[in-house]
């Protein structure tokens, strides 16, 4: 169950003595399942959103509602915990331990879980023969490609299999091509594996492959 | 829940300018430490080398070095009847009553002049002192003007190689031989007969009697006896413990003027450490918050970086005992207070002392690590990620 309701979701921010509102009550509702777009100009706060969504930021009013989760309650271990779990994350630029290889990244999340080593490594090999680089297991982050870089990324945010997909603009470090392979990708995680997706995106090309595509502007959402 | 041991080890391996500065910092701090503790442990070495535990040394009461003492022939006759001597297979007494003084002379290769140990010995004593072995040349001959020079010293000094005259107050003496004694300070002496050397030097007396106990276990015993008898007017100590108190001093002073001077350059080498890691910290700054994202916790991002820091430290710590082992090799001197006689002795580098010199290495690593990783460990997520 990974649906997600968001209920008159505020967030400032307090830069100095300087109050700057980013979200302005917001409330949105997106199905488990789903794959939704989120657009908008920049510094419009989509960022801070997916921020919000995946608890690596804590809202300022509202609730917050993840898989029936009420993250805006949890408290720094919990919610460390509770992400490791349930959110897999994908950033524009990729942002891969440059001194481990891509199977020592794809690995990472897998040792905050029991596990045995054999087991650990198996599944780090699977997440990546999904992407398409079960032959790249051993190449390092400088040894890959932009998109593949993103793919290694890919792998390490459904290692540990979780419901929901949270990618800041996957593409927008990346050529066409690349960026319609990672495309390609989230929507069969989304439609073989069922992970609900939510992605921050420039690109309307991009944002047609969702199912719907939400506008932010200002602090104000509208689809 | 902790982070791999290789991601920290790459990571250092990572930014090899950095790391070879930072180690070679630490490793300068970790040479000069286990100089010190060497050097201590040389000196301490050869003095305590130099005495035998079933020997023991009589000194006049109240002396506490043998060129402050004085013992009578008187004195050094009731001790040769004394039942508590040993004997050798001829049943003569394992003891020898010895002259000492100190003899300035002229060193080669170095301007100025130092001091020399002279020991007058009972030449059918020399069993007394395991180890002493003649290496060039022969014994002196009893009644003879003749000597033997100790090997460390044949060469530091004029007129000590085999074959050279020295001259001691109005009599010329032959130097007929070399001797080793398993590193002793024995071998930073001249030894020759003891009733020849007696007139020589101070009259009739001698500075010390040494001899073999029948049985070192009654030990205490025979000192009670003999410190009581009036007759005597004697101090007595095992010889091993009277020259390992006479390097308590120095090799202390060795410790602590070592000790002050890496205390120093540890300041300065832990500031080195935690610039390099704040540096590391600054630069990995979106990767740290990518860690925590994935649901790693502070505290294992701290240990982490703390690792990090000690193996960076570990590493300059090779390299100080890498720059320190050569010293195995040198022989140095120093004036043993004691007798304000030149000692030559060589710097010990032990596994222990090495070992010690890596346990300090990684201490510098824990402490100038602490900050950097505190710091790492508290990286407000959403600003981190942003790059800011
Ligand atoms: N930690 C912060 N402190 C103060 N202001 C911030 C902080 N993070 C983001 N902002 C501001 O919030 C606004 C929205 O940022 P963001 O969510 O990154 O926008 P987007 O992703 O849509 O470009 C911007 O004006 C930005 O400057
Ligand atoms: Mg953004």
């Amino acid at each position: 169950m990974a649906s997600i309701q968001v209920r008159d979701l505020s967030k400032v921010y307090q830069r100095d003595s300087q109050r700057i509102p980013v979200l302005d009550g917001l409330t949105l509702d997106i199905p488990d399942g789903d794959f939704v777009a989120l657009m908008g100009p920049s510094g419009s706060g989509k960022t801070t959103l997916l921020n919000l969504i995946g608890g690596i930021d804590t809202p300022t009013s509202g609730q917050l509602l993840v898989g029936g989760t009420d993250i805006a309650r949890l408290s720094g271990p919990a919610l460390a915990k509770w992400r490791s779990r349930n959110i897999g994350y994908i950033f524009q630029l990729y942002n891969l331990v440059p001194v481990l290889t891509a199977h020592q990244n794809v690995e990472l999340p897998l040792l905050l879980v029991k596990m045995s080593g054999r087991e650990r490594r198996q599944r780090a090999r699977t997440a990546l023969e999904i992407v398409g680089l079960g032959d790249r297991l051993d190449h390092f982050p400088r040894q890959l490609s932009g998109g593949q870089e993103q793919r290694v990324a890919i792998a390490r945010a459904v290692v540990s299999d979780p419901e929901l997909l949270l990618a800041d603009e996957p593409t927008g470090d990346l050529d066409r091509a690349s960026g319609g392979e990672i495309l390609d990708l989230l929507e069969r995680l989304n439609r073989e594996f069922h992970k609900t997706v939510v992605m921050v995106t420039h690109d309307p090309h991009a944002a047609e492959r969702a199912h719907r595509v939400f506008q932010l502007d200002k602090g104000v959402l509208s689809q | 829940m902790a982070l791999p041991l290789s991601y920290n080890v790459r990571n250092v391996m990572q930014r090899p300018v950095s790391t070879l500065t930072t180690a070679v910092g630490v490793g300068l701090t970790i040479a000069i430490l286990i100089g010190a503790l060497s050097l201590a442990a040389g000196f301490r070495a050869a003095l305590v080398q130099t005495g035998s535990a079933d020997n023991l040394i009589v000194l006049r009461k109240g002396a506490n070095s043998e060129i402050s003492s004085g013992i009578s022939r008187q004195t050094a006759a009731i001790l040769r009847a004394y039942g508590e001597v040993a004997t050798d297979a001829r049943s003569r007494p394992l003891l020898s009553p010895e002259v000492v003084v100190v003899n300035n002379r002229r060193r080669v290769g170095q301007p100025g002049n130092s001091n020399v140990t002279v020991r007058g010995i009972d030449h059918e004593a020399l069993v007394l002192r395991r180890g002493v072995q003649v290496v060039a040349g022969r014994w002196f001959e009893p009644g003879a003007a003749e000597v033997v020079v100790g090997r460390r010293i044949s060469t530091r000094f004029e007129g000590c190689r085999l074959g050279d005259r020295v001259r001691f107050g109005q009599r010329d003496f032959t130097v007929v031989g070399l001797f080793s004694a398993n590193g002793a300070t024995f071998e930073s002496e001249i030894w020759g007969d003891n009733e020849v050397l007696m007139p020589v030097f101070r009259g009739e007396v001698f500075q010390s009697v040494t001899f073999r106990m029948r049985d070192p276990a009654r030990f205490d015993a025979i000192r009670r006896e003999l410190e009581s008898d009036p007759r005597l007017g004697v101090d007595v100590q095992r010889e091993s413990e009277f020259y390992a108190k006479q390097s308590e001093m120095l090799a202390n002073l060795i410790r602590v003027l070592g000790g002050f001077i890496t205390i120093i350059m540890a300041v300065g080498a832990i500031f080195g450490a935690m610039n390099t890691m704040f540096a590391a910290v600054g630069a990995r700054t979106r990767e740290i918050a990518m860690l925590l994202v994935l649901g790693f916790s502070p505290l294992s991002i701290m240990v982490s970086f703390v690792f990090e820091s000690v193996i960076l430290s570990l590493f300059g710590g090779l390299v100080g005992c890498l720059m320190a082992l050569p010293l195995n090799r040198i022989v140095t001197s120093t004036t043993n207070f004691s007798s304000f006689s030149e000692l030559a002795f060589g710097f010990r580098v032990t596994p222990g002392i090495l070992l010690t010199g890596l346990a300090v290495a990684a201490v510098m690593g824990l402490v100038g690590g602490f900050l950097p990783a505190l710091k790492a460990s508290r990286q407000p997520l959403a600003a981190a990620l942003r790059g800011a």
